[in-house]
């Protein structure tokens, strides 16, 4: 410490200066020192897995997938297979509750000293296995709201960053477009186009046909009519997006318009994407499960949740369980995706950073 | 306007907006309206005024972000078209006044800083970009360990040397730099300025310096032109345009930077102006100042006052300079 510092008066409230000494080079390099490079994604990643609601959904999910994966190689029993006993159908299996064997099951296995595969959730009222159909359903109920989902995804990205890049007239002609088709009733649109449709597809055959005509109308009405709100979401995003100083400093570079989206524009909406997809599949499935309700859904003997859930009202008096567990699988699905979507909104939006 | 080949020259830009006022009627905004100047190689021009007279649409006109209305612009003694516009981009450069949107938070600065390179192709191979940015980062004083961060790690300076860094990457002769230091804490923009100061004398930019900062431009700038409403009121060497400034509007301004010395202060009378800057969209006729102006007279309203040499190197654009001349005496600057 140098020598010319004032004296401390003792009794002053003053520093003393004599207590500090200057900072070595080590230790002015800590003040350069930066919190640990993270990108965005894992940031918000990080921040995901902290919300226990979305950790819990995500579980739920997860082990949702692993069931009806996996559940079909373990079951002995298929989604359309009648019960058989002696090559004939098993009469007394019908209606089962879930983990009882049927009257001839039970000589059966009484007789060679074996153990059948339980009914987990029963039979129905045509002896068919009820949990496979259930886990069959589920497949059908999740692969359309995935598929729907994608379908909207793609076309409403495309439409939505063309219409809100290019701005001016295009965007206000594609935008009426837009208006026009969010005014058409939905539901009369997928009723025309199956009954249309069935009689365009009759006798085909393969996926369509083991899918059915509905099916096929429910994912063109999605890929005409659902991709509105998306296209919507992403102009509107790209509208703000393009504000930003950085796209006019990439434009003043020389940088190309193809180069401006998918360098700039569409990184900074991604947030926006994929939370919207997230929340986009469980309306999707509760689409499809509706008009499956309805009967306009898969085509018999394909199951799906929402086709299970209408065969089940008729004897829901006496078998409520056969309503249950569809339904609830339903629910289940659209709330774990409906928090995942919540979370992903929060753990992606940078206002909320930080 | 001199036998010296100018770097840039522009003469009467014009950029005017569409604005649409209710039912389907669309008025121009004349944001930019008859705006010429010239700068030298390596020289700096300062441009002031006040918030919405235009010195961003000035800036990013010339750099075709909008596409003029009217007016050229030679750059370097050749008439800038949209044709040869992407070639030149390589020649001219902006920094942008917000370091925080002007920089894409999902870009590391090593991405950021190369995608000029990336754009106009200037490296062979991977090694050679990198040490480029390298040496890039290193000119503005930011660490080589920072290469690999996210915009929204630094501080309000070091990102603006990131804005910086990009603009330098082409190797620009030309560079629009717009308020870069008006979002920063007044520490950081001393530190900033210098080093735009450095770089001219090291790499021979020239600059147009647009700020509305005084103190700040007088600093860096040889020249300051002085814009009203989408107009050139006045343009002259800085030392001149501090001490002998004669357009009344430019008095005015002058007379509200802060001045340390507290004596000469006291004595300095403040011209304070009433009224609001009006709107571009019904700008007064004639003269845009008449409406604040304390020696607006009656031929005021009915023509534009044209910017005129006054003296050698000294523009103003007033029809009353007679009047104006008689208040040097009234006013102590500096
Ligand atoms: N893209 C635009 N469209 C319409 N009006 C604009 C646009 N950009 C700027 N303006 C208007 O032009 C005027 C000048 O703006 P600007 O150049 O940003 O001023 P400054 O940078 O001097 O504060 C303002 O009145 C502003 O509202
Ligand atoms: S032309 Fe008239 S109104 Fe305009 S600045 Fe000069 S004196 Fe004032
Ligand atoms: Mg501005």
């Amino acid at each position: 410490m140098s020598e010319d510092m004032p004296k401390k008066n003792p009794l002053s409230l003053q520093i003393d200066l004599k207590k500090f000494e200057p900072a070595t080079e080590e230790e002015k390099k800590q003040q350069d020192v930066m919190s640990k490079s993270t990108t965005f994604f894992r940031d918000s990643m990080k921040k995901l897995f902290r919300n226990p609601l979305a950790v819990f959904s995500i579980i739920v999910l997860v082990l949702i997938l692993l069931v009806i994966i996996f559940a079909p190689m373990i079951v002995p029993y298929g989604y359309s297979e009648m019960l058989k006993f002696n090559g004939t159908k098993d009469k007394t299996a019908m209606n089962l509750a879930p983990f009882t064997y049927s009257v001839n099951e039970q000589k059966y296995m009484a007789e060679h000293g074996v153990k059948l595969f339980p009914h987990i959730f029963g039979t129905d009222e045509l002896s068919r296995d009820y949990f496979i159909r259930v886990v069959y359903g589920t497949r059908v109920s999740l692969a359309v709201g995935f598929f729907a989902s994608l379908i909207v995804l793609v076309i409403g990205v495309l439409y939505g960053s063309i219409s809100g890049y290019c701005g001016g007239r295009v965007d206000l002609i594609m935008m009426r477009i837009v208006d026009v088709i969010y005014s058409l009733p939905d539901m009369l649109v997928i009723i025309l186009l199956s009954v249309v449709l069935k009689e365009l597809l009759d006798g085909s055959t393969g996926i369509i046909a083991k899918l059915g005509t509905n099916m096929v109308s429910i994912f063109i009405v999605f890929g005409m009519l659902y991709w509105v709100g998306m296209a919507r979401l992403v102009r509107g995003q790209i509208l703000s997006v393009k504000e930003n100083e950085y796209v006019l400093a990439a434009k003043s570079i020389g940088t190309k318009s193809s180069r401006i989206v998918r360098r700039h524009i569409l990184p900074n909406c991604l947030s926006v994407i994929i939370i919207t997809t997230a929340l986009q599949i469980p309306s999707a499935i509760f689409t499809e499960s509706f008009l499956s309700f309805i009967g306009l859904g898969v085509a018999a003997p394909m199951p799906s949740l929402g086709s299970l859930a209408n065969n089940a009202r008729q004897g829901m008096q006496s078998y409520p369980y056969k309503l249950m567990f569809p339904a609830l699988t339903i629910c289940l699905i659209v709330l774990a995706l409906n928090l995942l979507g919540d979370g992903l909104r929060d753990a992606l939006d940078p206002k909320l950073r930080k | 306007m001199s036998e010296e080949k100018m770097l840039v020259d522009v003469r009467e830009l014009k950029q005017y907006f569409p604005v649409r006022t209710g039912w389907g009627k669309v008025l121009p905004l004349k944001a930019v309206d008859g705006v010429s100047f010239t700068i030298r190689h390596g020289e700096t021009l300062g441009l002031v005024g006040e918030s919405g007279c235009g010195k961003t649409t000035v800036g990013r006109t010339l750099l075709r972000l909008y596409k003029p209305t009217g007016g050229e612009f030679y750059f370097d003694g050749e008439l800038v078209t949209e044709k040869n516009m992407p070639s030149l981009r390589k020649q001219m450069q902006m920094v942008f006044q917000d370091p925080y949107s002007s920089l894409n938070p999902r870009m590391t600065v090593e991405d950021i800083i190369g995608e000029p390179l990336d754009v106009h192709h200037l490296y062979s191979n991977k090694a050679e970009r990198r040490e480029k940015i390298l040496s890039l980062m290193e000119t503005v004083g930011l660490n080589a360990e920072h290469a690999t961060r996210y915009a929204h790690e630094f501080s309000g300076g070091q990102r603006q040397r990131i804005g910086i860094a990009r603009a330098l990457a082409v190797n620009p002769k030309f560079i629009v730099c717009d308020e870069p230091v008006s979002a920063l804490d007044v520490s950081i923009q001393a530190q900033v300025v210098n080093m735009f100061e450095e770089l001219q004398e090291k790499l021979g930019v020239a600059y147009l310096f647009i700020a509305h900062d005084l103190l700040v431009v007088r600093h860096i700038s040889h020249r300051i032109a002085v814009m009203y409403l989408g107009r050139m009121v006045e343009l002259a060497d800085a030392d001149e345009i501090y001490d002998h400034p004669m357009h009344p509007y430019s008095k005015s301004l002058l007379s509200s930077v802060p001045i340390p010395d507290p004596r000469i202060a006291r004595e300095r009378r403040r011209i304070v102006l009433s009224g609001d800057i009006p709107s571009p969209l019904n700008a007064p006729s004639g003269c845009p100042f008449r409406t604040r102006c304390p020696y607006g007279q009656d031929d005021c309203a009915e023509c534009m006052p044209e910017l005129k040499e006054v003296e050698s190197g000294h523009f103003v654009a007033c029809h009353h300079m007679e009047d104006a001349a008689r208040m040097k005496e009234g006013v102590q600057l500096r």
